[in-house]
């Protein structure tokens, strides 16, 4: 179990694994996650999105970013290593139904979790707009695989090298604006990206979702770690979400939490590159 | 030199001569050290104390001790043993009605227990003088650890017969034990990548060191559980599956309580608060307080206030200490008497260091730019008896004050996960979450039991273990009549 069965790199930091995970594979649906863990004893458990499932294979995908240590580690897996601890499916799965026209708003690795709700909401009978942003092109990722599913795609770079010059909340704007205007907004993202596509919707009524990205531990309700206030009250990301009502989130909230270990990740991964370096120039095994 | 005493004294020793003997304190490693490693704090009778402290036991012959141990230990007779010079029977007394002596014998609140009713605390009027049971539990169990003397317990032949047990804590460690015994197959299903429960990630090393609960998982295994731990019953698998797919007879929860409460005060979700689970998990799981190693960070605060005065409350403190804290700051709103943390845990947290501040509570956490920079919090005073008999903490009006704090950890208890509830339809729970169960264990759907926290609330190891024996008792009862009325076994 837990074998790496595929990998690809989808951009300089970011790769899609499939990993064999039978059980999680039947039983997911879209918008949970899993949380893994590369070594038993000191290993840090990180959350990422199931981002497909083929449960012929027993397989589920992972689209992750390097951003840390520990991802950064997992990227470097190879194909057939086996990840100590592969835990889910975690958290309450997205609410599907037929509700009109959807917009899917996806901003860097976010797109990863937004595929299976993109999915879903086709599924459901839905009309599908999709809204991707990145940086720059070459951050850009399954641009094909929302093409595939969307009845429109609207792509957008912070650096104009693709698609419209500027930020997702551009085309947003003009949709809510537009006739008809969206029933549903689903925006998954970095925090500022969903912070300000919930106050571009806002005006305009339409509600928004979004998939909050919390730090986490056991994700199963028993820490804490992963609060945020929606509402005004506390929720616990890994159980009462990850998706809240994106009008209703303190994002201010979630990203200073966010930051709390900003010290010491950067600490590890700083090791963490070095070691690659290193490795690279065959200095260390 | 006590020993060599005694035994100059005309033998058998008369009541007198016994209630004499001192009683025998534990070796302890010195505050101001161990308050700055993890390693266990006492450290257990040597040989001649342990027979000294046995001779102090008086055989009661209606031995009240036992009344006072939920699992009703036969505490004469193992004592007896120990003093006899006889540590392996001693242990095989002990083991006929509790799985988990090294365990009890360390963390059980003793004094509010079997020792609340020695004889010889009586007769010297205080608890603290009572006969060390605990203390000469943990002896016997240390001894056949180290003594290479565990031997698994006899398993039955094979059954047929299935049984899944949920959460490894020490409920699901009990009820996987007695129900394997009987020769049935048991998968012990665990949400966090090491099993243990409680014992693992939320008592510290320093009060329970995790080879001790490895030894007892070892155990199982000998025996032929099967340990799935990353298995998350209700979302990796439903309980309902659990029978209906994959041919389970009969479900066992253990899943504990684990859902921290807040205070719900201004300021609680500011960088730099943690639920006491939180925070004790990746101390004692995540090993965050191995900073050469681990990858999982834990802030390093000068200043650290825990709210509470629980075990958890003092476990956290003492843990804050541990990780380099220079002030730690307890704050209860009731005095040291009503404090439900164990007499012996507060005593050893104030050696350690601890300020303990009684009769306050916090009224808001104070901030700079997201992160916690201070505490406020108003003076109390104790008013009338409640309810539950204890004394009301009253707020003193317009006493507030503050106090400069880096991390605050707030440990006022755990309400039931509603994980389990959320995804089993048909099992009934009460107004807090809590699964309802009659005395077997039974809940409210067929074949399915379930015991310790998730139906108790907070409760103790030992409660928790007890609560096990008894729906494993009836969960053996259950599939033994299914077999002999010739229900055919199902077969995986
Ligand atoms: C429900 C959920 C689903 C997620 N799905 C995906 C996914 O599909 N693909 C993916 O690449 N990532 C996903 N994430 C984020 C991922 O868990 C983090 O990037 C990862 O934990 C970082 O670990 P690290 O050790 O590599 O980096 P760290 O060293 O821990 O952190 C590196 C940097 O990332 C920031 N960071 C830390 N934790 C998070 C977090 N949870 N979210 C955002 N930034 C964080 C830190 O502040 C730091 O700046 C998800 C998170 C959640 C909660
Ligand atoms: C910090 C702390 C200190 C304590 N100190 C003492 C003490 O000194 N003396 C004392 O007697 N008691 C003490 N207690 C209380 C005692 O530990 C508990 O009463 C006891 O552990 C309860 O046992 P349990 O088996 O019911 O549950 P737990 O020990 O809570 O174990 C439950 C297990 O189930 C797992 N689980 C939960 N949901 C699922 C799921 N859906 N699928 C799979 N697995 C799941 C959890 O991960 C956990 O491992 C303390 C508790 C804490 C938190
Ligand atoms: S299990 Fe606990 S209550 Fe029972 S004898 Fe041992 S220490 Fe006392
Ligand atoms: S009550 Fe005390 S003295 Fe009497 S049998 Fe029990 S332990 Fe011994
Ligand atoms: S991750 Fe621990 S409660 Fe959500």
């Amino acid at each position: 179990m837990n074998q790496i069965l595929f990998k690809e790199q989808l951009s300089p930091d970011v790769y899609r694994l499939r990993v064999r995970a039978p059980l999680i594979a039947e039983e997911r649906q879209p918008g949970q996650f899993v949380i893994l863990q590369l070594d038993t004893e000191y290993g840090e458990r990180i959350p990422l999105t199931i981002a497909d499932a083929d449960t012929e294979e027993g397989s589920i995908t992972l689209i992750v970013q390097a951003v840390g240590k520990s991802t950064i580690l997992l990227g470097q897996m190879p194909v057939g290593g086996r990840i100590a601890n592969l835990v889910g499916p975690l958290g309450r799965p997205t609410h599907i139904e037929k509700v009109g026209r959807v917009v899917c708003v996806g901003g860097g690795i976010g797109v990863a979790p937004l595929y299976p709700i993109a999915q879903g909401m086709k599924k459901a009978g839905n009309h599908l707009t999709v809204v991707i942003g990145a940086r720059t092109k070459d951050l850009m990722i399954l641009e094909q695989e929302m093409r595939a599913l969307a009845d429109e795609v609207l792509i957008c770079t912070d650096d104009g090298t693709y698609g419209h010059h500027g930020l997702v909340t551009a085309p947003l704007k003009e949709l809510c604006a537009g006739a008809p205007k969206p029933d549903l907004v689903v925006a998954i993202g970095p925090p500022l990206m969903m912070k300000f596509c919930a106050e571009t919707t806002k005006p305009y009524g339409v509600p928004t979702v979004v998939s909050l990205n919390s730090i986490m531990i056991d994700g199963t309700g028993m820490c804490g770690g992963c609060r945020v206030t929606v509402g005004g009250k506390t929720k616990f990301v890994c159980v009462d979400g990850p998706e809240f009502d994106g009008h209703q989130v303190d994002f201010d909230q979630l990203i200073q939490r966010l930051g709390s270990y900003r010290k010491q990740e950067t600490i590890a991964a700083d090791g963490c590159h070095l070691h690659t370096e290193a490795k690279k120039k065959g200095l260390v095994e | 030199m006590e020993w060599a005493r005694l035994q100059a004294l005309p033998q058998p020793l008369t009541p007198r001569d016994r209630l004499a003997i001192p009683c025998q304190e534990m070796p302890a490693q010195e505050s101001l050290a161990r308050a700055q490693n993890m390693q266990e704090v006492t450290l257990g009778y040597s040989d001649e104390q342990a027979r000294v402290e046995a001779e102090r036991c008086l055989q009661c012959r209606n031995a009240p001790c036992v009344q006072g141990c939920p699992v009703r230990i036969q505490i004469p007779q193992f004592i007896a043993a120990l003093a006899a010079g006889n540590p392996a029977r001693a242990i095989a007394i002990i083991r006929e009605t509790s799985l988990l002596p090294a365990v009890c014998g360390r963390v059980c609140p003793q004094e509010m227990q079997c020792q609340a009713h020695c004889t010889v605390g009586k007769s010297l009027k205080s608890v603290d003088q009572a006969v060390a049971i605990g203390r000469l539990e943990r002896y016997a169990a240390d001894w056949e650890r180290t003594h290479g003397a565990v031997s698994p317990p006899v398993v039955a032949p094979a059954t047929g017969k299935k049984v899944a047990v949920v959460g490894s804590g020490p409920a699901g460690i009990t009820v996987a034990a007695d129900v394997r015994r009987a020769g049935h197959e048991v998968v012990l299903f665990e949400a966090f990548h090491k099993a243990g429960g409680v014992l693992v990630y939320g008592i510290p090393e320093f009060r329970l060191p995790k080879t001790i609960v490895q030894a007892e998982l070892d155990a199982l295994q000998q025996m032929g559980v099967t340990i799935r731990t990353n298995f998350v019953v209700g979302r990796t698998r439903k309980i309902t599956d659990l029978i209906t797919k994959d041919g389970f007879d009969a479900v066992f929860v253990g899943s504990g309580a684990g859902l921290p409460k807040f205070m719900e005060i201004e300021g609680e979700n500011l960088v730099g608060v943690y639920s006491a689970n939180e925070y004790l998990t990746r101390s004692n799981l995540m090993k965050a307080y191995d900073r050469e190693r681990a990858e999982t960070p834990i802030p390093s605060a000068r200043r650290v206030a825990v709210l509470g005065g629980g075990n958890v409350a003092m476990d956290a403190a003492r843990t804050a200490l541990r990780l380099g804290a220079q002030e730690v700051h307890l704050i209860y709103r009731r005095t040291e008497v009503e404090m439900p943390a164990r007499a012996e845990e507060v005593r050893h947290a104030k050696e350690e260091g601890v300020r303990i501040h009684v009769l306050q509570n916090a009224k808001r956490i104070l901030g700079a730019n997201g992160h916690v920079t201070g505490i406020e919090c108003l003076r109390h005073e104790l008013g009338d008896p409640d309810s539950s008999g204890r004394r009301r903490s009253m707020v003193i009006p317009d006493s507030e004050f503050q106090l400069p704090i880096e991390a605050v950890i707030v440990a006022i208890g755990n309400q039931s996960n509603p994980l389990i509830k959320q995804t089993t339809e048909g099992l009934d729970v009460d107004q807090w979450g809590r699964i309802v169960t009659d005395q077997q264990g039974h809940t409210s759907l067929p074949n399915v039991f379930a015991g310790g926290d998730i139906v108790l609330g907070t409760a103790t190891v030992i409660l928790a273990m007890g609560e096990g024996r008894r729906a494993a008792a009836a969960i053996n009862e259950m599939l033994q009549q299914e077999n002999s009325a010739g229900v055919p076994a199902r077969h995986s």
